[in-house]
Parts: structure tokens; C-alpha cells; sequence
């Protein structure tokens, strides 16, 4: 490893050290340290950070309907419409900025509403163990085998008016088995430990020792497994949008690709029509990888590049 | 090895019940009236509306008891009847999905097959290998975060409507009737060049970071090091290492099965494709509620066949799945 290590950056190691508060420190510094150096997270922060700001500020700067007439038709992109506009005169920038807003939220949503399912089953199943372990992990693999977004279609083709939030729950309600499994197999790790043996004949109570006990100690793992359930909400929500099965008001950066391959942007050429939206689901969810790899490096040592 | 197929098996069957109930569920309990849509897409006198939604219930069964039509449903199915769809004029369904099945298979199977391979193979090769791991990495994590339709997008547009190297959409020429002449395959493997790269590229992406990401943890593993420390030459500890490294990622074609069709359902769409994608898409612009539902009971089935096959694979690569040992619990 070149730089300097922890132990050179943080000469506190004296003869009568060993406090808990101490240590918790310098581990939390030790994170820091590694985050700060590890390019990933830093660039990813910084791609998440950047599209953050354009889902913000974009819709103040060009407020109202993104789907309004406003321009001149299949304009290449100006001073004036940065990302020219659609076959009907629609603002492209105006679509892409209130399009991340809506991606943002999608997976957001979906991927908070899969990581709580998935947390709820996995802690459940891995710590209790037994018949209910064996119920859950049944269902877990059920929902898993299916393939989720041909369900998703079926459901919401059904639907007659279609928001966000629906689609980011029906999302979160398909998506969660993955996280239950890999956290179920943790739990089942951590749950034969001395710490939580001792919690446990201490009289604690169950719901305790899994949120004071187990939890803490795989919270970087639960971190990383919301990060990933946030890239594949996005994704599964731009296949469904693509298909036509988006939110019915409003705009959203996989439904301007469905409108631009329905009216034949790819025959006309109309590049700024197709780009933008797919390099702002591309630098998302990219990011989000990118930022599991980096943190999975920074808490666990042996993946870091020598 | 019979508990564990017959253990996977139950799984299976325990899904296709639970999807078909699904499928057979949604139209019947969701918001909103199936019938009151297709009524609404025609024009009708408005006495008329009460008897043709009489009509309509009985013409579906829908006017008998919940218990008896769930019956129906699986009676129906045995028979492989998925009703008819409307929006092709009342075509079997069964037959809609059936002519436009091979288009789809012919686009997956080689895609998958090939990314698998390439994939492991590239991720392998490029781990612990400073200058091919800075290459390779970053492109495989942008490719596997390139929405499925995207990708195709773009190749469409560059290869196609840019460079007009290749046809930007359809199966095979408006000029041409299918049959078995020469021309005709040529113009089908010409049309089916871009779908198939892109799809295969995206998993490519996927495949290799798996890859690389495995291998380094297999070369830190005991058995690796003894083998380094007792001076067996590094080709011989990585061949081991990806021997152990490819059983997580044949598992992870399993689970990634789903995510894998529906890419092939919106790259389909994307380059007007005559298979199940396009099939799908239409079916949703014309509330084509029969073709839907059959294209989804489609997809499970195969889906579930492919975890089947996924599995026979499993226990032919890991021996101690055949003993009866541990491993293969996925």
C-alpha cells in the first residue's frame, strides 16, 4: 500500500489507550480516511451529487408542464433549449431535469421500500430460525424466481392512472428478495456470536438484540444493500416506463426514450432526444456501483488495491 | 442429489402456481373493469351496453362463481387454451406467442450463452492484472449500467441510422416473405446482428465484473496461497481459483434470468423486432388484456425451465451437490 497508513495518519496509539470512546473515533476517522482516499466514492458522490443538484435546480429554471409546447419543432440544441426539443416542440432539458427528479425519487422509494422488506425477512428468518425461516426462505426464493418486471407489466397494465409512488412501491414489493437473502446468511453469522449470546441470556428482548446487537455490526452491509436496491429500482423502473407503463402525469427520463423511439427519433436523428435521458440513467446508476465497490473496499480491508 | 432436484422442483412448481394465480387474480381484482374498457374503445348505442356486458361475462366465463372460474382457468390451460386475442382478431393466443417465440429464443439463448462465457473468461483474465483491471473494470461497470434499451438505442442509431451498415429495425426485409432460401437467412442474420450485440454487451459488462470480483477473493483463499507457497506456477492456482469462482456465477445466471428477458422484451422494442417484446408492446397500447396474461405465463414457464437447466448445470460442474454434501443451495 503507498501513502501513509492509518496508524502513521493517526499516531494516537499511546501505552494507556484502549477506551471504547477512543476507538469508535478513530474508526469512524479511519472511514473517513479511506473514503477520502479511495477515488470511487469520491467520484461517485460527486456524479450523484452533480445529478442531485440538475434534478433541483433544473425544474426552477424551467418551471411548469415538461410535456408543454413551448419551442420550435425538432430543434438541435441552442443557446436557448440547451438540449433542443422533441419532434413537437417540446424543451428537452425541461423533460431530462424533471425526468432525473422523478428517477431520484423512483429509486429512492423503491429501493428504501425493498431494503425495509428485505431487512424485515432476513433479520426474521436468520434470527429466528426454525419453521419460520423455512417459510420465509420459501417465499423469499418464490418471488425471487419470478420474473419481476413481467409481473410488473401485467399489474400495472391494469392500471388507469399510474403515479411515482405506486410505481416506486409495486417496484419495492417485487425487488426485495435479494436483500433478504444475502441478510438473512449474515444474521445467521452474526446470531451465534458471544456479544449476542450474552445479550440474549441477559434478558434482552428479541426485537433489541437485532437492532442494538446484530444490526449495528452489519450496517455498512445494509448501506450497500440499499445502495444496490436503489440502481436496480431505477433500472426497473425505466424498462417499465419504456414500455409505456410509466407514470401517466408528468415526465420521466425512461418514458422521453419510449417517446423518442415511438416518433422515430432514431430515423430522424434527433440524438439530443435519446442521449441525454439514457447517460443520466447510465451516470446514476453507474455511480451507485461504482460507490458499493468503493465503500465494500473501505470496510473491508482485503479488497483494498495493494 | 434427488432431495436436492426434488426440493428445487417443489420451489418451481410452488412459483408457477403462485405467478398463474397471479396472472389469473389481477384482471378480476384490480381497479377498474376489463369489459367497461373494451366497451369504451367502441362506439355503442347506449341501451345496448347492459346486454353486451351480459355478453361479454358469459363469452369469458366471468359470470360464474369466483371458485369455478379459477377452476376454469387451470382446465383451460391444461388444454394450452389462453384465450384469444382481441387485438389481432380474435387469433389463439397460444399461437400469437407460439409464431413469435422463435425470434426471441434465437436472440437470448446465443446472447446469454456467449456473454457467460466471454464474460467469465475476460474478468478472469484482467483480475490482478494492474493495467487490464484499469481497463476493463470501469467499461464493465458503465456497461452493466446501461439501461438494456438504451444500449440498443444507441447502436441503433450509430450503426444503423448514422453509418447504415445495418437495417435499424424488423425481423427480416419488407421485401422479403420468410422461407428457406439463401437470401432470406442472410437478410434474418443481418436484422439480427444489433439486437444481439447489444444484449450480449450488457451482460458482458455484468458477467466480467462478477468474474474479476470472485477471482480475487478465490486467490486470497488458503488453498491458494499453499498451492503459490509450494511454487505451482500462477496459471495453475487460477485455473483452480476460477473452477471455484464459476459456481457463484452460474448461480447468479439463475437469479439474473428475469432481469435478462426483460432486456430482451424493450431491446426487441427498440429495434421493432418480431418477438415476444414486440408482441408485449403492442398488447399493452391495445389493452390486449388475453395476449398479456399468456405472454406472462409464457416467460414464467421459461424462466422457470432455464433455472431448471441452470440447475442440471450446477450439479454436473459441483461435484459435492452429487454426494449429497452441501453446496448448490441457491
Amino acid at each position: 500500500m503507498s501513502g501513509p497508513t492509518p496508524v502513521e495518519a493517526f499516531p494516537a496509539a499511546g501505552p494507556s489507550r484502549a477506551a471504547p470512546a477512543d476507538e469508535s473515533v478513530s474508526r469512524r476517522r479511519e472511514i473517513l480516511y479511506f473514503a477520502l482516499r479511495g477515488r470511487k466514492v469520491v467520484v461517485a458522490t460527486a456524479v450523484l451529487v452533480a445529478l442531485a443538484l440538475v434534478a433541483i435546480v433544473g425544474p426552477i429554471l424551467r418551471p411548469g408542464d415538461p410535456n408543454a409546447f413551448v419551442g420550435p419543432l425538432g430543434a438541435p440544441p441552442s443557446e436557448e433549449y440547451w438540449f433542443g426539443t422533441t419532434t413537437f416542440g417540446q424543451d428537452v432539458f425541461a423533460q431530462f431535469a424533471h425526468g432525473l427528479t422523478a428517477t431520484f425519487v423512483v429509486g429512492l422509494l423503491g429501493g428504501g421500500v425493498a431494503a425495509i422488506i428485505g431487512m424485515a425477512v432476513g433479520f426474521i428468518a436468520g434470527y429466528r430460525g426454525g419453521v419460520i425461516d423455512e417459510v420465509l426462505n420459501m417465499l423469499t426464493n418464490v418471488v425471487l424466481v419470478i420474473p419481476t418486471l413481467a409481473m410488473l407489466i401485467v399489474v400495472t397494465a391494469y392500471l388507469q392512472a399510474r403515479g411515482l409512488v405506486l410505481e416506486a412501491a409495486f417496484i419495492g414489493l417485487t425487488s426485495w428478495p435479494w436483500a433478504a437473502r444475502a441478510i438473512r446468511a449474515q444474521t445467521f453469522s452474526l446470531k451465534s456470536r458471544e456479544f449476542v449470546d450474552l445479550a440474549r441470556i441477559s434478558g434482552v428482548s428479541s426485537l433489541r438484540v437485532v437492532f442494538r446487537e446484530i444490526a449495528p455490526n452489519m450496517s455498512s452491509y445494509l448501506f450497500m444493500t440499499f445502495i444496490l436496491m436503489f440502481g436496480g429500482a431505477i433500472l426497473i423502473a425505466a424498462s417499465l416506463d419504456f414500455i409505456g407503463l410509466g407514470p401517466t402525469e408528468g415526465t420521466s427520463l425512461g418514458l422521453m426514450m419510449y417517446n423518442a423511439v415511438a416518433w422515430s427519433a432514431l430515423q430522424l436523428e434527433m440524438w439530443w432526444w435519446f442521449i441525454p435521458p439514457g447517460i443520466g440513467i447510465t451516470a446514476i446508476v453507474g455511480a451507485l456501483y461504482v460507490m458499493n465497490v468503493g465503500l465494500d473496499e473501505i470496510f473491508n480491508p482485503r479488497l483494498r488495491e495493494s | 442429489m434427488r432431495r436436492y432436484f426434488g426440493r428445487k422442483l417443489f420451489i418451481y412448481l410452488l412459483t408457477f402456481w403462485v405467478a398463474a394465480t397471479i396472472d389469473w387474480m389481477i384482471p378480476r381484482f384490480m381497479p377498474g373493469d376489463p369489459i367497461q374498457s373494451l366497451l369504451s374503445r367502441t362506439q355503442v348505442a347506449p341501451e345496448a351496453v347492459a346486454s353486451l356486458i351480459a355478453y361479454y361475462k358469459s363469452l369469458f366465463g366471468l359470470d360464474q362463481a369466483i371458485p369455478q372460474q379459477y377452476l376454469n382457468f387451470w382446465v383451460a390451460m391444461a388444454h394450452g387454451d389462453l384465450g384469444r386475442s382481441v387485438y389481432l382478431s380474435g387469433r389463439p393466443v397460444v399461437d400469437v406467442i407460439m409464431a413469435a417465440l422463435p425470434y426471441t429464443l434465437a436472440l437470448l439463448v446465443p446472447a446469454i450463452l456467449l456473454s457467460w462465457w466471454t464474460g467469465n473468461k475476460a474478468g478472469a483474465f484482467a483480475a490482478r492484472r494492474r493495467v487490464l483491471d484499469n481497463t476493463i473494470l470501469p467499461v464493465g461497470y458503465i456497461l452493466t449500467a446501461t439501461p438494456y434499451m438504451w444500449l440498443a438505442i444507441m447502436l441503433a442509431w450509430i450503426f444503423a441510422s448514422v453509418l447504415g451498415i445495418f437495417p435499424i429495425s424488423g425481423g427480416y426485409g419488407y421485401a422479403l416473405e420468410p422461407s428457406l432460401s439463401w437470401t432470406f437467412i442472410k437478410d434474418l442474420a443481418w436484422h439480427w446482428a444489433l439486437p444481439f450485440a447489444s444484449l450480449f454487451l450488457v451482460m458482458f459488462g455484468g458477467w466480467a465484473i462478477g468474474m474479476r470480483n470472485m477471482i480475487i477473493y478465490e486467490l486470497d483463499a488458503d488453498y491458494s496461497r499453499y498451492l503459490s507457497a509450494l511454487g505451482a506456477p500462477s496459471g495453475l492456482v487460477r485455473r483452480y481459483a476460477f473452477r471455484n469462482a464459476v459456481l457463484p456465477q452460474i448461480t447468479g445466471l439463475a437469479l439474473q434470468l428475469g432481469v435478462i428477458v426483460a432486456g430482451a422484451l424493450v431491446t426487441e422494442i427498440v429495434f421493432s423486432y418480431p418477438g415476444i417484446g414486440k408482441l408485449l408492446l403492442a398488447a399493452v397500447q391495445n389493452q390486449d388484456y388475453f395476449l398479456l396474461q399468456g405472454i406472462f405465463l409464457f416467460i414464467i414457464v421459461g424462466v422457470l425451465v432455464a433455472n431448471f437447466l441452470v440447475d442440471i448445470a450446477y450439479v454436473l460442474v459441483d461435484p459435492r451437490t452429487r454426494v449429497g454434501m452441501s453446496g448448490g443451495t441457491a
